[in-house]
């Protein structure tokens, strides 16, 4: 994974802090040319991997970045699933098996149904991997070394105890799209244990990390020292804590904390992006020199 | 270890689930849901004892406290049913389809001694916490006008029916939605007590209302405005925000940035004369466990704490929000 990636939340209205901003960046984006715009930016500053939920939108720049094979040849994404709102809205409208019945493509749900209800059950796995391969079809043809699921899915699992359905999320994008497979949570400590005890090695885990223990279930102490033991590969999200933090002192912070391979983080102008990695590059680049 | 079980494992109840298997003093002894298909994956992935009967399920699992996430028009029942067993209990919102019904069950939960708590979550939100503080102190003076708000993209299509969209069992933007809304002003400043108006809008819904607007007034004789509509697009998720104007200063917050203005020096510590801005990050305390916001987290956390007697039991409690019920049926009366 590369040191620095790409994200999506300024793209569609996700701001953890303010209602206002959120109103703000959806007007700014309101049209895909303006997310190319700083996509394109990104690219400009060395950010070659972009890692976005797989929101309907999405499925617009993945047409771009195919009609444009030459420009986007090193790019990557790194799709998460499910949009979740998506989802949350079905259930709110139609209940759990009406969403279901919506979302799994093809006939699959409809003959289960047909065939009764017994058998549905020891096929929810196969369930899942038709969820999973609907989300992926926008992304046909573009490169998607890692597939993440979104922290909702994966912290509701864990709660749940459904450790199986998460490695079979893990086995089944490795399968069927030679992929990685990614977990976005914000229970590391938690999560690894488990992912741990399912047999998967050094998983790639992207986590909130910053400063402020923002969202860091257990604490920022013990996710500091999980980080020490390099039991995963980490992802840095939320570094700013949600804007609780200066961007200077947040970045100074999570660039220095070992085994962090890779920090995401999303801005919508050109002088934000440019400013984040320079100083991302800044602290590494001290940092080699201490080492 | 707290034996809980689960009573409606839909949306609200999967998440409350999830929320107590990874909660350390709670071991859950049994969920009980109608749909087969959520019991298999469920008993199946999870491991948890299945019922399709909660009297059984109660009966042969024993449980100190159930949570019950059914449709509203249930809630009276089932909830009488587990105080009437001694069980604590914890209920999904809107409490009960009127307020003589949520009465009866405040006294009872009240005589027996047991834990109750109503699942309005957004009085464990950082800001919210914050706003009462600062309106109970009296930092912004004699309230005089209030603005409570809530918007989203609940129903934003004419389409098929579901028991939110029964009037009959709990459905309706008023019950459903400007519940939240309304419990947090009765909670911020006092119960709404008398509507001077009130229009109950259908926008998409056939048989209920989308939008509710009313002039309202609470017990301290302040009045104010709500304005809530599910089927407003252009919000992400449901967005929900209180505006406070006072004698010495006026707040307007919702559930991820509150901003308070100061007419004069008067302010508490932290904070200073003009506007203030606060995030939720500044006013949160971590969760062990986060799943979809801290404060689902917190709710459950503080019901377990009082079930445990660690914390007293009072916040959402029966009574609160029996007096939101209250509320709404004035309101509702007044839009006839």
């Amino acid at each position: 994974m590369e040191r620095i990636l790409f994200g999506d939340n300024q793209f569609f209205a996700v701001n953890h802090i303010s209602d206002e901003k959120s109103r703000a960046q959806a007007i700014k984006f309101k049209d895909d040319s303006a997310i190319i715009k700083v996509l394109d930016d990104a690219m400009a500053a060395g950010i070659n991997t972009f890692m976005c939920t797989t929101h309907d939108r999405i499925a617009n720049i993945c047409d771009v970045i195919r009609d444009n094979p030459k420009k986007y040849k090193d790019f990557k994404i790194y799709p998460c699933m499910p949009y979740a709102h998506k989802y949350a809205n079905a259930v709110t409208e139609l209940g759990i098996v009406g969403t279901l019945k919506q979302y799994v493509p093809g006939n699959f749900f409809g003959s289960l149904f047909k065939g009764g209800v017994a058998y549905i059950n020891k096929d929810f796995i196969s369930i899942m991997e038709l969820l999973v391969d609907a989300e992926m079809k926008m992304f046909k043809g573009i490169n998607t070394p890692v597939i993440f699921l979104q922290n909702v899915i994966t912290d509701l699992l864990l709660g749940l105890g459904m450790n199986e359905l998460l490695i079979a999320f893990a086995k089944h994008v490795e399968s069927k799209y030679n992929a990685e497979a990614g977990f976005i949570t914000m229970n590391l400590p938690k999560l690894l244990s488990v992912l741990e005890e399912g047999g998967i090695k050094n998983p790639i885990i992207c986590a909130s990390i910053n400063k402020v223990n923002f969202r860091m279930s257990g604490g920022k102490e013990l996710y500091e020292e999980v980080l020490k033991q390099g039991r995963c590969r980490v992802i840095a999200m939320q570094v700013l804590g949600g804007g609780a933090i200066p961007p200077k002192e947040a970045l100074e912070y999570v660039a220095n904390l070992p085994n962090v391979e890779s920090i995401l983080f999303g801005a919508s102008s050109k002088q934000n992006i440019q400013n984040t990695v320079e100083t991302i590059k800044y602290h590494d680049n001290q940092r080699v020199l201490v080492e | 270890m707290l034996k809980v079980a689960l009573i409606g494992a839909g949306k609200m109840g999967i998440s409350h689930l999830s929320i107590l298997g990874a909660h350390p003093d709670v071991e859950i002894v049994g969920v009980c849901d109608t749909s087969k298909i959520v019991s298999d994956v469920l008993e199946k992935y999870s491991g948890f004892s299945c019922y399709t009967d909660y009297l059984k399920m109660v009966d042969t699992t024993k449980p100190d406290a159930v949570f019950v996430a059914v449709p509203t028009k249930f809630h009276y029942k089932m909830v009488k049913d587990l105080l009437d067993r001694n069980i604590h209990v914890f209920s999904e919102k809107p409490f009960c389809l009127n307020p003589t019904e949520s009465n009866e069950l405040f006294l009872l939960a009240k005589k027996k001694g047991l834990v109750n708590q109503v699942g309005y979550h957004n009085k464990f939100v950082g800001t919210f916490q914050e706003v009462k503080k600062l309106v109970k102190e009296g930092f912004i003076g004699e309230p005089q006008h209030f603005l409570g708000e809530a918007y989203g993209p609940v129903v934003i299509k004419k389409k098929s029916e579901t028991w939110r969209s029964d009037p009959n069992e709990g459905g309706g933007c008023l019950m459903d939605y400007a519940s939240h809304v309304i419990d947090l002003i009765n909670d911020i400043l006092s119960p709404i007590n008398s509507c001077k108006g009130a229009m109950l809008k259908s926008i998409y819904s056939k048989q209920v209302d989308d939008a509710v607007y009313a002039l309202v007034g609470i017990e301290s004789g302040t009045t104010g405005v709500i304005s809530v509509n599910w089927s407003d697009e252009t919000y992400r998720k449901m967005s929900t925000s209180v505006t406070i104007i006072g004698s010495k200063g006026k707040i307007v917050s919702d559930a991820n940035e509150l901003k308070v203005y100061f007419k004069s020096d008067e302010h508490p510590k932290g904070y200073s004369k003009g506007w203030n801005v606060k995030y939720v990050t500044d006013l949160t305390e971590e969760v062990n466990f986060y799943l979809r916001g801290e404060e689902y987290s917190s709710q459950i956390d503080y019901f377990v704490k009082a079930v445990q007697g660690e914390v007293p039991n009072t916040v959402n409690t029966f009574e609160s929000a029996w007096k939101t019920d209250l509320s709404i049926s004035i309101i509702k009366n007044n839009s006839k």
